[in-house]
């Protein structure tokens, strides 16, 4: 019994505790930090205390030896004034004596997360270079946009499917219209509709998401008004197919058996089914025109598609295929963009192996 | 023209705004929000537009059927099996027969299909990495490498192979992707903020 209140005494109890509330957070949450005692030989973690006006003194957390915080967020709430002590524990069980306790702490949401100060400023920047590009294109300057050859063999590829009588397949990907991929695919899908209604070919549209199928129709039937053909457009050939991913791969593979498209467009968001499609699309002799920003998915589609349509490319599809300067424009900012953050990225490099790592902090997001 | 444009246009504005701003605040009633709006309206919407899809599907099917169009039995199939999950799942409140479909029957086919990947990539890759040209012959070259360093053939080989290996992966193959992620990400940002503020209208059917 001595020789363990012996023990017990020469643990050390952390130091210094400070508590605050966690910052950036919903609330519910409170932040302890200290400083761990000289000898640490004997101590295996440290227990953490709380108490409040309607709480006693109780258990509220555990940190390993090494560790100088703690995040405490059991049953914390909002407003009410909370303490800690803490205190060393070693692999015996003994316990030290209680460290001094804390100041009294409160826990409170808060309205702006400052941490992310440079995602804000970063975003107000691009939306800044946005608007002033837009605005730009209404003086009627000309902007140069290089070529893409996978959208400018469409025309080619719809002309191909039209004398050979046979229809074109339209995959919008497999996800919801809540993805931006999504939304760059039905904004293809439209000029890609306008195209085959002016060939007077048939376009098919199997979907996985009924909002997406909805949307589709709505973009193809508008295709083929703007192409003067309004009676031309088909409501049950842009359908729903499957929710499931490989019964969706499986429809769309039988339908390229059955049907022998000419051609085959695959814009949007793809995964494993990706290759199935494709391959299928090629062994049915298929000129295959593929656009995705899923970067796993690439090096599938650069092998068994004609044409590829690569990341940032399918974004800026619509306003290539459009030709509206408003839209062009737009893609200049993104250019402005990516050399801002080249620049970025080389004074980050550089200036880091001098030790100053101010520019790879400011770009880092908690 | 106010109904079929503008309406949505504002809806997106104001919406997308909205989305963008409580991105930023960590508040309750910022969570709340965003748990009405996109967990509680989405699947609302989404429930509803299953009618939709359901109509679409039946309709495209039957009309085959009707028509005796090529492949029709599969669409004969495609309707008894939506048929036989549907009616399993409501008459048995997804008991054992439900069980029994989806274990025995669904899984199993989502897995075959999963499986013939397999055999699509073996094709694809014959085919990719024909050496036609210089960049085609690099790609040859690199994937024999990377396939060689990682399977245990080419530790016995050299010693050297899987740092090789890691290297390549983690060094010249990282830094492309990369790049086309930080592309990707200007690019969807910029598309976002089009439709935010209502410069793209194509996914809506105007211009």
């Amino acid at each position: 019994m001595i020789a363990s209140t012996i023990d017990s005494l020469s643990l050390k109890p952390p130091t210094n505790l400070i508590a605050f509330d966690t910052p950036d957070d919903r609330g519910v949450s409170i932040t302890l930090k200290w400083e761990i005692p000289q000898d640490i030989s004997k101590i295996q973690g440290y227990q953490i205390f709380r108490e409040a006006e309607d709480e006693s003194l109780h258990l509220a957390g555990y940190a390993p030896v090494n560790k100088t915080e703690y995040i405490d967020q059991i049953d914390v709430r909002n407003n009410v004034p909370y303490q800690y002590r803490i205190r060393s524990t070693s692999p015996e069980r003994l316990v030290s004596l209680f460290s001094e306790p804390s100041q009294k702490v409160y826990a409170y949401p808060q309205w702006f997360r400052k941490d992310l100060i440079n995602v804000v400023v970063i975003t107000l920047i691009y939306l800044a270079l946005l608007i002033y590009f837009v605005q730009a294109a209404r003086t009627g300057k000309e902007i140069f946009l290089r070529r893409i050859p996978g959208l400018d063999a469409l025309d080619e590829a719809v002309g191909r499917a039209t004398e050979m009588g046979k229809p074109i397949l339209y995959v919008p990907g497999i996800w919801p219209m809540s993805e931006v991929s999504t939304i760059a695919s039905m904004n293809i899908l439209k000029p890609v509709a306008k195209k085959v209604a002016q060939y007077d070919s048939k376009l098919i549209v199997p979907n996985r998401y009924p909002i997406v199928m909805n949307v589709a129709q709505q973009c193809v039937k508008e295709g083929f008004t703007e192409a003067g053909k309004p009676d031309k457009y088909n409501e049950d050939d842009v359908f729903f197919l499957s929710p499931n991913q490989f019964a969706f791969a499986a429809g769309v593979n039988g339908i390229m058996e059955r049907e022998r498209p000419a051609t085959n467009l695959f814009f949007g968001a793809f995964f494993a089914e990706s290759l199935l499609l494709a391959e299928t699309g090629n062994a049915i002799g298929a000129i295959q025109i593929a656009g995705t920003d899923r970067v796993p998915q690439l090096p599938f589609f650069v092998a068994a598609c004609d044409y590829c349509i690569m990341g940032e490319e399918l974004y800026a599809a619509s306003a290539y295929l459009s030709g509206d300067p408003r839209l062009i424009s737009s893609i200049k900012a993104q250019d402005w963009g990516k050399m801002g953050l080249l620049i970025s990225l080389l004074l980050g490099s550089v200036l880091s192996i001098f030790g100053i790592t101010f520019i790879i902090s400011w770009f880092t997001v908690r | 023209m106010f109904i079929r444009r503008t309406l949505p246009i504002l809806i997106a504005f104001c919406i997308g705004f909205a989305m963008l701003i409580q991105y930023f605040i960590p508040h309750p009633y910022s969570e709340r929000f965003y748990d009405i709006v996109v967990q509680q309206w989405f699947i609302t919407i989404y429930a509803f537009m299953f009618i939709f899809a359901y109509r679409s599907f039946f309709s495209h099917h039957i009309r085959k059927v009707k028509r005796r169009k090529t492949g029709y039995i599969f669409s004969i199939i495609a309707i008894a099996s939506a048929l036989l999950m549907a009616v399993g799942g409501f008459a048995t409140r997804r008991g054992d027969f439900f069980d029994s479909l989806y274990n025995y029957l669904y899984a199993p086919l989502q897995a075959t299909m999963f499986s013939l990947l397999a055999f699509f990539i073996a094709s694809a890759a014959f085919r990719a990495f024909r050496a036609r040209n210089v960049q085609a012959t690099l790609l040859l070259v690199t994937a024999v490498i990377v396939m060689i360093g990682r399977v245990p053939l080419g530790d016995y080989l050299w010693r050297g192979m899987p740092d090789l290996i890691e290297w390549i992966m983690t060094v010249p193959s990282m830094a492309a992707m990369r790049g086309i992620r930080i592309g990707v990400g200007l690019g969807a940002v910029a598309t976002a903020m089009k439709i935010i503020l209502g410069v793209e209208r194509t996914y809506m059917g105007g211009t």
